[in-house]
């Protein structure tokens, strides 16, 4: 088992200071995308990559790796860059997110990028194949871990919800599934346009065992994931309730960042912010 | 062979060892029990092959899979769109699922996720759709799916095959079961003829000549593929002589076949189950009208929804029968050019 030193989370917060900023270079290459999802996932992806998932940026295709899925496919820009800062490829790439000939499509593709495991963006679509991950893992013998990342609104489909009846069947406890819960849609809040509460309570009515946490604290969420893993006889479920925009205050909280990129004026406001927040960590911790 | 009204069977049906169709009596077997019976096969000779069913077990003929080879099968309930998904995260782990359901509801419901989890993420992935047609009879049109075809030859990279009886969608079963490639292969409910044998050839991709002939080109799939053979028969009898062609992979289409019979018999007829628009005969017409404009009818459903009856009746009433094959014939060698 790992430690997350105090040494240790530094670094990881200078990384997800660093994915952020690809997001916001990226994005603003781009000329589109989403900015408020991938910024409030960056620790959760951050998270993964650099500490809790089994695997080799230098041999994606490594059959015991950890498979991690982005269901809630839009928010790409923050794999993207946390792939791109953990060594999957060059930094620089991500300047082609949503180009002509970019193996960084708008929504991921895994033929152009197999590491992504699947093509996403379609919403609901993600848990159902980490099932079907998990169960084969299961009839194998294989002890590599599925993680699906889903967003709350995502919980309006109701194939996500054939996949969690599906889990709970077949008792997929090597299967995590992680909502970025932050109450925002394209058409507002998550509440006002269709309620997912009480949330927890759902999957704990589909036999899912049930964690929360501060998705926006690297060590709360790696201490919940962790702790997520050792469940046995169930899939686990991690609501990580997140800050959209997280890190760029004027776009923190505010939906209608949902869906666009900033433009150049927002963008350097934002690398200014995150270059301020780097200071801070680098001298505080 | 059995008794010949008029002649022996010709020199293409003998090559493609078929049974006497003229026969009075046939045997009559439902195409899916030919699915059921490739898909034990497949399964004993790779345990990788799964079946995975949405409460449709007995129906779709998985039921013999599920005894003999429990391990391999997986049963998820009324849920069409997580086939898919499930299926598709268990390809991409190594596994060959094969998903059923009805044709209506898996790829009819499950069409956005058969695009983008199976055809764009390229999965090897299998569907039996199973009770295709109106043939589906007493169940009525929600259950009767004619449009199937036309949404799964849009998708890149989709395999389309639609094999003509039981026997031959056995060989369909286990040739998709062993060739790598997200693959749609659609077969019926009720009882049709056999006419091919062990000994038939089949090849993904290859259309069959079952009959010879050089005035029209009969071009079917599925089991209107033996109503082809009956109209060409007795239009032999008034000295018109077809050529029937199998073409049951729809895509990829045998482009040669189609261009072949095209250019000896200088008119076509296209026969399927299935909506008139955008099947099997609209993708005949495209290469045509590209390659080598030729006069074509087509025999299908035209643009309505089926209803409850009994198979055959149905069959005859949407303009599917052999008649309506013999009439779409004469039609069509008026226009062909002199």
């Amino acid at each position: 088992m790992q430690t997350l030193t105090p040494e240790r989370l530094t670094e990881l917060k200078l990384k997800a200071n660093d994915v952020r900023q690809g997001i916001i270079r990226s994005l603003l290459a781009a000329g589109s995308g989403h900015s408020a999802g991938p910024l409030d996932m960056s620790d959760v992806f951050t998270a993964l990559y650099g500490y809790l998932l089994r695997h080799d940026p230098a041999h994606p295709d490594w059959p015991d790796r950890d498979r991690l899925l982005l269901s809630c496919g839009h928010i790409a820009p923050v794999r993207y860059s946390a792939m791109a800062n953990f060594g999957y490829f060059p930094v620089s790439e991500l300047l082609t997110l949503r180009k002509f000939g970019s193996r960084l499509q708008g929504h991921p593709e895994r033929v152009s990028l197999p590491s992504v495991e699947t093509t996403s963006g379609p919403l609901g679509e993600g848990l159902g194949q980490g099932v079907g991950m998990a169960l084969g893992a299961k009839m194998d013998g294989q002890d590599f871990h599925v993680w699906v990342v889903t967003s709350d609104a995502e919980h309006q489909c109701g194939l996500h919800w054939e996949a969690v009846l599906t889990g709970a069947k077949f008792k997929l406890d090597n299967l995590t599934a992680i909502v970025d819960r932050n109450f925002i849609q394209i058409d507002g809040s998550t509440e006002d346009v269709m309620p997912l509460e009480p949330f927890a309570d759902k999957y704990r009515a589909f036999n899912w065992e049930v964690f929360e946490c501060d998705g926006n604290d690297l060590a709360e969420f790696i201490a919940t994931a962790e702790r997520a893993k050792l469940c046995k006889g169930k899939p686990q479920v991690i609501i990580a309730n997140t800050v959209p925009g997280k890190g760029v205050s004027f776009m923190e909280g505010d939906y209608t960042w949902h869906g666009k990129p900033p433009n150049a004026e927002q963008a350097d406001e934002a690398l200014r912010e995150l270059s301020a927040e780097r200071e801070k960590i680098l001298a505080h911790g | 062979m059995g008794s010949s009204p008029t002649r022996a069977l010709d020199r293409a049906a003998e090559a493609m060892h078929l049974v006497d169709y003229r026969a009075a009596e046939l045997k009559q077997v439902p195409t899916r029990n030919g699915f059921g019976e490739g898909l034990i096969e497949a399964g004993s000779r790779n345990r990788d092959v799964l079946g995975i069913c949405a409460d449709l077990s007995e129906s779709t003929r998985f039921e013999g899979f599920r005894k003999a080879h429990p391990q391999q099968y997986i049963e998820i309930g009324v849920s069409e769109q997580m086939l898919v998904a499930l299926a598709g995260g268990l390809a991409s782990v190594g596994k060959i699922p094969w998903i059923a359901s009805y044709a209506m509801f898996n790829p009819g419901r499950s069409w956005e996720q058969v695009r983008t989890i199976m055809a764009l993420n390229q999965t090897n992935v299998k569907i039996a759709g199973a009770h295709a047609g109106v043939s589906v009879g007493p169940d009525g049109a929600t259950h009767q799916a004619i449009e199937d075809i036309a949404i799964m030859r849009v998708i890149p990279h989709m395999i389309v095959v639609v094999p003509c009886d039981a026997v031959q969608t056995k060989k369909a079963t286990l040739a998709i079961s062993e060739a790598w490639g997200p693959t749609y292969l659609r077969f019926g409910r009720e009882k049709s003829a056999v006419i091919t044998t062990d000994e038939t050839p089949f090849e993904i991709g290859r259309a069959q000549t079952f009959r010879e002939g050089s005035d029209v080109a009969i071009v079917a799939c599925g089991i209107l593929v033996y109503n082809a053979l009956v109209a060409a028969d007795r239009l032999a009898r008034s000295g018109i002589e077809c050529r029937v062609v199998n073409n049951h992979t729809v895509k990829p289409m045998d482009e040669v076949a189609i261009l072949d019979a095209a250019r000896t018999c200088g008119a076509v007829v296209t026969v399927e189950e299935h909506q008139r628009q955008a099947g099997m005969g609209s993708r005949v017409a495209e290469i045509l009208a590209e390659n080598e404009p030729t006069p074509i009818e087509f025999v299908g459903v035209e643009d309505r929804f089926g209803q409850s009856g009994d198979p055959a009746e149905l069959i005859e009433h949407y303009g599917m029968g052999a008649g309506a094959i013999e009439e779409a014939v004469r039609r069509v060698l008026r226009r062909k050019k002199a």
